[in-house]
């Protein structure tokens, strides 16, 4: 609970499904952003003459796949994120801004997450400066975004049933291990409820990446992820 | 209060909207006057959008030395043997038959901005009530050590359709056997970003059957380039062991040629070349320049309107712009240049203007039915042109899927072609 109160509805905000078709706006305010950076900076460097610090250089980050530094030490969750196939684009850049482990579990970027929308888009619209443009490289990742105009913030608010998620349970355990254990499949109890719903739907929107998990969260309902979470998040 | 560039470029659309009304009589007297100096992709695509969009409500005069215009685009194919040179060029005769467009064939030598006339090098000058620039580009000078213009025939361009196109492809094949070709590739930004790669795959192509022992030397300034895994996978799946790319950061940014001696010195190692592609630093086509609308190599332009930001009555379209985020492309050019039909319209007889739209796709071909693509749409914010989403083709693409999108290719050539020409 400590932190999930914006972030429930900014994640909505991000993920919302229909994209319209009627503007554009600039990602963010890069000055604004170069402000903000300045906590990020404590770890992470970019620009001229970037190198590693706590974290890995953001010279080019937009586009770029996850964890691809043979020089840097990742942690296991991203680089389990670059074997799913994740890349750097603005939609997850901006999902790992809001809160890290909700998009990749088991990161070592110790850093609770930035809520506001705003600041993350700022941020983002500083770092895009330090990537391709798509002017030499049409390839390159987008500059601005389509106006979002779908957002439904009371997906997350449901509570859910766990003896409806026991049930539902059995399909999960087949691979991921009641008891908690490790071993090559991540453990998915004792989580914080909000922190299951989240990481569920981002697979549910395809912005976590790995493919069989897409496709068990793209049939389950709010209420069916409510009833997992709640089941789940009660194991020790 | 004081009114800036951006809050003028933010609030034109709006003003072209609501003065429906009145309409602005050209040059004081009879139609308006729009006058296009330029007959490529942008240019023959706005004089003829603003010709037939107004139904004769505007006098448009279209500016252009050359009779037959050959494209760029395409131009690659007829060096690996794909097209004939025929077939990529055009006349302007439909423009004028049809859609009434006045086509001089002239060079524009001047622009009084001030008295708003275009001087050609003929004699006579031409009033305007609305100028649109798509000159193209032109080559930075001593950009590459060593080599200008004077020395094209023996190292050529190739990067101005045409004559070029056929000087070079003649010189690749009667390289000797076992010879070496070298690409000197241009910095960003140039005209079409696949373009240098594109042409080394069919150049590798021609070698391939005529002179496999050949070996290709490709001398970049750059440290990445567009569809770069795509082409290096297509040169390792067709071309294995032929091509060498040397980027920037093995030296590819320090070249200097020697036309005369058929040198090229990459990184201070010499080697002794049979043909070399030079492709120098570009910039706006020279017409810009001296039309005081520059600001560095390029023409900065708003992309709602595609009005120069230094003169409202100037539009400029293609690879002379500073727009934003679109490549140099034709299909750019040709996209830019409804945006500024429509605000030339707009401007001069009310009609209604919509938010500027725009959109690339550029294919590429890596040998026989090998083709692949990057594309993207834009829109225009008050900053720049800004990228909204794209896609590119994927390395390990089946040989079905290659061929689909190289036919597909065949089929915006002659969409893009009649678009351009009527």
């Amino acid at each position: 609970m400590r932190y999930l109160g914006g972030v429930c509805a900014a994640w909505v905000a991000l993920t919302g499904a229909a994209f319209a078709e009627e503007g554009v706006e600039q990602i963010g305010d890069p000055v604004r952003g170069a402000e903000l950076f300045q906590v990020c900076g404590e770890c992470h460097e970019v620009g001229t003459d970037a190198a590693h610090k706590v974290g890995p250089v953001l010279n080019g980050i937009f586009f770029r796949k996850v964890a691809v530094f043979e020089d840097f030490e990742y942690s296991d969750g991203i680089r389990r994120a670059r074997r799913d196939g994740m890349v750097w684009d603005l939609e997850h850049l901006d999902a790992y801004l809001n809160n890290p482990k909700a998009l990749v579990s088991g990161t070592n970027m110790v850093f609770a997450g930035m809520p506001e929308a705003k600041d993350r888009g700022d941020v983002l619209a500083y770092l895009r400066q330090f990537s391709d443009s798509p002017q030499d490289i049409p390839e390159a990742a987008p500059t601005a975004k389509p106006v979002d105009v779908s957002l439904t913030p009371e997906t997350l608010a449901i509570v859910g049933d766990p003896d409806y998620g026991e049930y539902l349970s059995s399909e999960c355990t087949t691979c991921h291990q009641v008891d908690g254990d490790y071993d090559g499949i991540p453990a998915i109890i004792g989580w914080y409820d909000e922190d299951f719903v989240l990481a569920m739907h981002a697979y549910k929107q395809k912005i976590r990446p790995h493919p069989v998990m897409q496709m068990l969260a793209g049939r389950l309902s709010d209420e069916e992820i409510a009833a997992l979470a709640a089941y789940f998040g009660a194991l020790e | 209060m004081t009114i800036n560039r951006r809050t003028f470029l933010g609030t034109s659309i709006g003003v072209a909207a609501s003065l429906s009304a009145p309409m602005v009589m050209g040059a004081g007297h009879g139609r308006p006057k729009v006058v296009v100096i330029g007959g490529g992709a942008g240019g023959a695509t706005a004089a003829r959008y603003i010709a037939k969009d107004s139904k004769g409500a505007i006098d448009v005069t279209l500016i252009e030395p050359t009779r037959t215009y050959y494209t760029c685009f395409f131009s690659n194919l007829y060096m690996g043997g794909f097209r004939e040179l025929s077939s990529i060029g055009h006349t302007y005769g439909k423009l004028a038959a049809d859609y009434g467009v006045n086509v001089v064939h002239d060079w524009a030598v001047g622009i009084d901005r001030d008295a708003k006339t275009v001087t050609l090098a003929g004699g006579g000058s031409l009033p305007y009530d609305r100028l649109i620039l798509s000159p193209g580009i032109d080559f930075v000078d001593g950009a590459v050590p060593g080599w200008d213009v004077s020395a094209q025939n023996k190292m050529p361009h190739a990067y101005k359709a045409g004559s070029q196109s056929e000087l070079l492809k003649a010189q690749i094949e009667s390289m000797p056997q076992g010879g070496t070709f070298c690409m000197v590739a241009p910095p960003n930004p140039f005209r079409c970003p696949p373009g240098p790669y594109e042409r080394v795959s069919m150049v590798a192509h021609v070698l391939k059957e005529k002179n496999p022992t050949a070996k290709i030397i490709i001398a970049d300034p750059k440290a990445k380039f567009s569809k770069m895994a795509l082409f290096q996978e297509g040169w390792g799946n067709h071309y294995d062991g032929m091509i060498d790319w040397i980027g920037a950061d093995f030296g590819g940014d320090n070249v200097q040629v020697d036309p005369d001696a058929m040198t090229v010195t990459i990184d201070g190692e010499e080697t002794k070349v049979d043909v070399c592609n030079v492709i120098p630093a570009m910039k706006a086509g020279r017409i810009c320049e001296m039309a005081g609308i520059t600001d560095g190599n390029w023409a900065p332009v708003s992309g709602h309107t595609m009005q120069s930001r230094i003169d409202e009555n100037i539009h400029v379209l293609g690879d002379a712009c500073a727009q934003g985020d679109m490549p140099k492309s034709g299909f750019s050019a040709n996209s830019q240049a409804k945006v500024a039909a429509m605000a030339v319209r707009g401007a001069l007889t009310g009609s209604k203007v919509f938010p500027a739209k725009f959109s690339n796709t550029c294919w590429s071909l890596i040998d026989t039915d090998d083709g692949v693509k990057v594309g993207a749409t834009y829109e225009a914010t008050d900053e720049k042109i800004a990228k909204v989403d794209g896609f590119i083709s994927k390395t390990g693409e089946n040989a079905e899927l290659r061929q689909a999108t190289y036919e597909e290719s065949i089929g915006w050539y002659a969409g893009i072609t009649s678009d351009m020409f009527g």
